[in-house]
């Protein structure tokens, strides 16, 4: 199976799902003629044309709303934000139009379109360039939220959020792009929303962790089996829905939860997943459950401030050996 | 800094726009001073309008007007009794606008407009049956009792809402502009907002895209001159919301917002350019609304004298007074159409009383397209 970047994983998967379907479009900032802020649609432009790979001026509400119109009739939008942290200003658009619209209108405007882009840390870009915003977009109902963190999860996750008839935030990370991973060629290998990976298996803690933090997590289950404590890795893939009952089903197993996130503790998508397993685990539980989040605060510039800020492996497996009372 | 944000100061500017009555300059028939040669030219430019018209328009065009009034009139008495909850804006005195421009229309075309939107909804092709039940909350309401006064839809009559937040619309049929240009049909989209929301970020990003791309959709601005309370003097430092189209280089055309037939001519007019050349255009129709903003505002920012003024130009009675004149209608017609329209509204009424509130299932239903929930 051919070895490729997560980058070139979702230019895949967007090439194949432009060639698949003509409703389908991409726009956003730079996407076309400068080949992508981050390359995602490099060569796009030139096998697509500019009617279907828009280049936008800098105007966020503004194309966020027109994808979601576009979308009310009939078309199947792909919106980049250049990062997620611009999104922001397209809130209105995504909260108040798209997720909302099928609810409002009695189920005659369904909205299928994605809005995809990096979001969380990347290297010292400071704190309005930093920010992983995934709980925010999982609060509405009526949007999807999904969070890949390998390149054959990003293509087919991303395959199947560009089918899907709902608003979908996907949401990949900049730090992410480059890691390389086996990609299946098949156009048709999708993954279902929806689904949670068990990513690695084990029998004594369960480590929940999503995008950055799934690699950090596998390499700190090895520490931990050298040392005999053996970790079970779920990776949620969607965080909206959520697949809660393979987290809890692991958790019955292994009696202990670790939540590993670069976001913010506070509000963050692992106190939803701590209150879900508290909720319905709860006689199965030897330990609280513990998140492992991001500092709370601004992400700072200095190189050591900001890798004080993101957790590592050694944090991850600190906060395992707590539960384990190892 | 005077933006006159004290209670003091915003009741100066009413009693002074009271005082002066219709103030804008370039409605020729101010009531202040018309001059006769003014009062000559738009004489004349009515009758062009008129004959360029059959009867049956001009009649259908009257009867919608009046149909909207007194709906309107009915969903009044229907909040005041507790049957209409929220929020209830009504479009009374700005007939015209809605009526006119979506006569120029062909039935594929789209609209999206503001929460103020009984009478597009009408005027697109709803029933008033459905919007009433709509506004009664019932699950027989063209939204099926989930949208209410603000969110009203219609996919088979291609009306998409109804919506609430202050130019959240203008994106929104930038977008189906877009989408009709891509799909390679010559359909247009006409999008109705107030000229407050014309101070949004979203008016200008969309005025920006729609011109940059050339795209088929008509920009509507409904100014009747208040955003809720606060005068088009108090929010906008360049009051002239048709020149705002010069700065995306956007085709645009002041119109008296009170005479239906001026109303419907512009918008034909900015219609051919969208569908035969795909540009868009601003249109600005001067209007009033005679009621409050929403059946919550009291109302405190313009004086009696102002509103009754602007009632002068009711634009029903404008439009009655031609069509008497020109023998369309005569006073028994009008009076046989007010006793069907009273029957029309009444049973829109009967039929949202009648009509059962929602499931309960309906709570968790439409969160996702295919019936899946979030959890």
């Amino acid at each position: 199976m051919p070895v490729i970047t997560m980058r070139d994983a979702l230019n895949q998967a967007l090439r194949e799902e432009l060639q698949r379907d003509e409703k389908v479009f991409l726009m956003g900032e730079e996407v076309a003629a400068y080949q992508g802020a981050y390359k995602v649609t490099r060569g796009l432009l030139e096998e697509f044309g500019d009617k279907r790979v828009i280049d936008t001026p800098i105007t966020e509400l503004g194309f966020a709303g027109l994808g979601v119109g576009a979308a009310m009739v009939g078309l199947r939008p792909i919106v980049e934000f250049m990062t997620f942290n611009f999104s922001i200003l397209a809130t209105d658009q995504i909260i108040n139009s798209a997720a909302k619209m099928l609810y409002m209108s009695g189920g005659q405007f369904k909205i299928p379109m994605v809005f995809r882009g990096p979001g969380g840390s990347a290297f010292q870009v400071s704190s309005q360039h930093s920010q992983a915003l995934e709980s925010w977009f999982a609060y509405f109902p009526g949007l999807k939220v999904v969070m890949p963190s390998t390149p054959a999860d990003a293509k087919g996750l991303l395959k199947s959020s560009i089918r899907d008839d709902d608003p979908v935030v996907f949401i990949e990370q900049e730090r992410m792009y480059g890691m390389k991973g086996e990609v299946s060629d098949d156009p048709e290998l999708l993954i279902p929303l929806g689904k949670a990976d068990i990513k690695r298996e084990g029998t004594d803690a369960t480590i929940v962790a999503r995008s950055l933090m799934v690699p950090l997590a596998l390499k700190a289950a090895e520490e931990l089996d050298a040392d005999g404590i053996s970790c079970e890795v779920i990776d949620p893939r969607t965080i909206r829905p959520l697949d809660i009952d393979t987290i809890v089903e692991s958790v019955k197993k292994t009696n202990r939860a670790v939540i590993a996130e670069e976001s913010h503790p506070f509000c963050g998508v692992g106190a939803e997943i701590s209150a879900e397993i508290t909720e319905q685990a709860f006689d199965y539980l030897d330990a609280p459950v513990k998140r492992v989040s991001g500092a709370d605060v601004p992400m700072p510039y200095a190189k050591n401030l900001e890798n004080l800020a993101i957790p590592g492996v050694a944090q991850i497996v600190a906060a395992v050996r707590e539960v384990a009372y190892l | 800094m005077s933006n006159g944000t004290t209670e003091a100061s915003s009741q100066a500017v009413a009693e002074e726009r009271g005082a002066r009555g219709v103030i804008d300059e370039r409605v020729a028939d101010d009531s202040s001073s018309p001059t006769p040669q003014e009062k000559k030219k738009l004489k004349l430019e009515q009758k062009r309008r008129l004959e360029g018209i059959d009867r049956e328009t001009l009649v259908r065009l009257f009867r919608q007007m009046l149909l909207v009034r007194r709906f309107e009139e009915k969903s009044a008495e229907a909040y005041s009794l507790g049957k209409i909850g929220g929020f209830c804006h009504l479009y009374i005195g700005q007939e015209a606008v809605g009526i006119g421009a979506l006569s120029a229309l062909r039935p594929d075309d789209y609209v999206l407009t503001s929460y103020r939107e009984h009478a597009h909804a009408i005027a697109k092709g709803m029933s008033p049956n459905a919007v009433m039940a709509e506004l009664y909350g019932k699950a027989t309401g063209c939204s099926r009792g989930k949208g209410g006064s603000m969110h009203m839809f219609d996919s088979s009559v291609n009306f998409l809402g109804g919506h609430g937040i202050v130019g959240g619309q203008i994106p929104l049929a930038t977008g189906v502009a877009f989408a009709t240009k891509y799909q390679g049909t010559d359909q247009v989209t006409l999008c109705f907002f107030g000229e407050a929301a014309v101070n949004q970020g979203a008016f200008h990003e969309s005025l920006n895209m729609a011109q940059l791309w050339k795209l088929p959709c008509i920009y509507i601005c409904e100014n009747n001159q208040y955003g809720m309370g606060t005068s088009l003097e108090r929010a906008m430092s360049l009051q002239d919301v048709a020149q705002k189209a010069c700065a995306y280089d956007l085709a645009s055309e002041f119109v008296d917002g009170m005479d239906v037939l001026a109303v419907r001519e512009a918008t034909q007019r900015a219609v051919e350019r969208a569908r035969t050349e795909s540009l868009p255009t601003l249109l600005e129709f001067r209007t009033y609304r005679f009621m409050g903003h929403s059946m919550s505002d009291p109302g405190n920012y313009r004086t009696r004298t102002e509103i009754e003024k602007h009632q002068e130009r009711d634009p029903l009675k404008l439009f009655r007074a031609t069509l008497e004149e020109e023998k369309v209608l005569d006073a028994q017609e009008i009076a046989d159409m007010e006793a069907e329209i009273k029957e029309e509204v009444e049973a829109a009424v009967r039929f949202a009383e009648e009509s059962p509130e929602p499931d309960p299932a309906e709570l968790f239903t439409n969160i996702y397209a295919n019936g899946a929930s979030p959890d």
